[in-house]
């Protein structure tokens, strides 16, 4: 046990540090519901007002754009977890000449920036027609290489003998996948839903690129257009924005963190 | 009828050196059959090229008169036991034992009917909604066994299913699964690194040492007429005793490990090459206590003692090599202790000791082995 002393210092510590890096969302937050006039000249909240939230809503398609970034989250982390799931079956449970060498030709693609595929890929999307849709914000990025690694190191965990035995009784490799693979690493699937899902509604580069009008655009664009409409910033819009987009972020965490970091470590340690 | 032939089979792994070679065998109907060695002999490796889950590098397999040899696994008709069970961690004990049904697409009715008689068979009607983590090594095994007894298939292969027991259940189970196979008239191929397993459970046992058959027979003749120095060393607990032995010079005496000097009786040595280098071994329970006899004594010095309760087992040391007697009852012998010990030459085995080979068979005492009531 630590003595009294020690104890209150630490705490001491910790507090200052949790206020730290908590400090500009907290801010964030407080600026939300104050008026311009208090966040400009510094002074503390005077008065609470929704009025930040009511602009945001009024001045840009927000909804919408809401709704847009959930459709492409959401159709992401599907196209991820299905297209992940498959590869790492392969590659943990066919047998086929030069398996490895393609695993570790797969690998290598992490060390590709995405950045710098980011023009070829527009290349590919601009010519199938597919700027300004769905299909051009979300198809890019359903092959994933953190994500098939993720689920063969959780598959190759599977023993080898489930396989057998299913094969003896007469199952075939699609059925196996189903009803075995699938329901036994769900941990993983749902780690990688989670973490590719936050990071797509996190995205800002890909859909600025992808898209040129408001019916696909997804909320991160539109937040940096609450920026930069205005002559003046008006900083308590701008977190009322950024206040909504957090949201589904943290809700996410909250009910997936325990998940997420038994998925992530999972393998790690024995 | 189920009978398993295997013709010359072979296998390697990409090309190099052959893990298995030149396996001849074959496997009657409702017979209970063990592949028995040490950990990488092969047997395994046989057993699974049997099930299909391995490719036959060479030779012929063939399950009721048809060859096989790239016939799937589903298709051969068989079950099979898991070292670790297989059990799927997600589904309950019933749908586990179900499992293979589904894909078999046996009927509703039936699948119960199947599950109910399982179940009833291996006593697991408490336990039909949990899942594997939540069952004992011993309930698990069951759990095993009721998916290979639901599934019907005339022939079994089990792949030491009882290693990750404790002493006491693995005893429990070896009746169990005897009594299945007996009862359910089941073919079984079964695998274990225990000799003590080997032949207590099978009608029939199979040695392998490195990939080639040592010897096949009842568990009896392989204890008693062991063709080479590996199969009389592998099969039997205690270890049989061995030591080299050479003749003297005048053919008088046999002389053991340079210690014990026996007399050469013309009756019993004369198919013994006298000009060759011999091993011979003898069972610890021939190495026997001296009663009323005065003959074939010899002192040794006891080095080990165990009390067993029931029986002793004292070692003694013979040259380099130590040897064990068992001796029945209960006997006080201090360590250091010289011990007069009865060895009878007709009970010795005698092998060639440059190939390994038996020579000739201790001579069975035909009195124990004729009690018919």
């Amino acid at each position: 046990m630590l003595s009294t002393g020690k104890k209150l210092i630490f705490y001491v510590l910790l507090i200052i540090s949790a206020l730290l890096l908590a400090g500009p969302a907290l801010m964030a937050i407080v600026m939300s519901f104050m008026t311009n006039q208090d966040i400009l000249t510094g002074s503390l909240p005077t008065t609470f007002t929704f009025d930040n939230y009511i602009a945001a809503f009024e001045r840009l398609p927000f909804l919408h754009f809401l709704f847009n970034s959930l459709i492409v989250s959401m159709l992401i982390t599907l196209g991820q977890l299905t297209l992940s799931a498959l590869a790492a079956y392969a590659f943990v449970f066919l047998e086929f000449k030069g398996r490895d060498f393609l695993f570790f030709l797969f690998i290598a693609t992490m060390m590709v920036p995405f950045e710098a595929s980011v023009i070829p890929n527009f290349h590919t999307i601009r010519n199938l027609g597919w700027i300004d849709s769905y299909a051009g914000l979300t198809v890019p990025f359903f092959a994933t290489t953190f994500g098939t690694f993720l689920l063969r190191q959780n598959f190759k965990q599977i023993p080898k003998e489930l396989r057998e035995a299913s094969l003896i009784a007469g199952m075939g490799d699609f059925r196996f996948f189903l009803s075995v693979v699938l329901p036994v690493s769900r941990t993983s699937l749902v780690t990688l839903g989670i973490y590719g899902f936050l990071t797509s509604w996190n995205m800002y580069l890909w859909p600025l690129l992808a898209s040129t009008n408001e019916t696909v655009r997804t909320i991160q664009i539109g937040l940096k257009q609450l920026q930069t409409q205005e002559q003046l910033n008006q900083w308590g819009v701008m977190m009322a924005g950024a206040v909504i987009v957090i949201i589904p972020t943290l809700l996410l965490l909250f009910l997936g963190q325990k998940k997420l970091q038994k998925g992530l470590t999972e393998g790690a340690v024995k | 009828m189920s009978q398993i032939d295997l013709i010359n089979i072979a296998k390697s792994y990409d090309k190099q050196k052959d893990v298995l070679n030149g396996i001849d065998l074959s496997i009657e109907e409702g017979e209970f059959f063990v592949l028995v060695g040490p950990s990488g002999s092969g047997k395994s490796t046989l057993l699974r090229m049997i099930a299909g889950l391995e490719e036959i590098s060479g030779g012929v397999l063939k399950i009721n008169g048809q060859t096989v040899n790239h016939l799937p696994p589903k298709d051969r008709n068989l079950s099979m036991v898991f070292q670790n069970y297989a059990l799927y961690p997600h589904l309950s004990v019933k749908e586990n034992i179900l499992f293979g049904l589904k894909g078999r697409k046996v009927e509703k009715q039936e699948q119960m009917r199947r599950l109910h008689d399982a179940v009833e068979m291996l006593g697991l009607q408490d336990l039909l909604k949990r899942k594997p983590r939540e069952l004992s090594g011993g309930q698990r095994q069951r759990v095993a066994l009721g998916r290979a007894v639901v599934s019907h298939a005339p022939l079994c292969l089990m792949d030491e299913p009882l290693s990750n027991l404790d002493a006491k259940l693995r005893a429990n189970m070896r009746v169990e699964i005897r009594r299945l196979q007996k009862k359910l008239g089941l073919t079984m191929v079964y695998v274990t690194h225990d000799q003590v397993e080997a032949m207590t459970m099978g009608d029939r046992i199979m040695v392998l040492n490195d990939g080639k058959i040592q010897q096949i027979g009842k568990p009896i003749t392989l204890y008693n007429e062991p063709e080479n120095l590996f199969v009389a060393s592998f099969i039997g607990s205690p270890k049989i005793n061995l030591g080299s032995a050479v003749f003297s010079e005048n053919a008088k005496h046999l002389i053991i490990e340079d210690e014990l000097h026996i007399p050469v009786d013309p009756a019993v040595f004369h198919h013994i090459p006298k000009d060759r280098k011999l091993t011979v071994g003898i069972r610890a329970e021939h190495l026997e206590p001296c009663l009323a006899k005065k003959e074939n004594m010899y002192k040794l010095e006891a080095v080990n003692v165990e009390q067993l309760g029931n029986e002793t087992l004292i070692a003694f040391e013979v040259g380099s090599e130590l040897w064990t007697a068992k001796w029945p009852g209960q006997w006080q012998i201090e360590f250091g202790q010289k011990v007069l010990v009865q060895m009878k030459p007709e009970n010795l085995l005698f092998f060639d000791a440059d190939s390994g080979e038996l020579i000739k068979s201790a001579e069975l005492e035909t009195s124990q082995g004729a009690v018919t009531v």
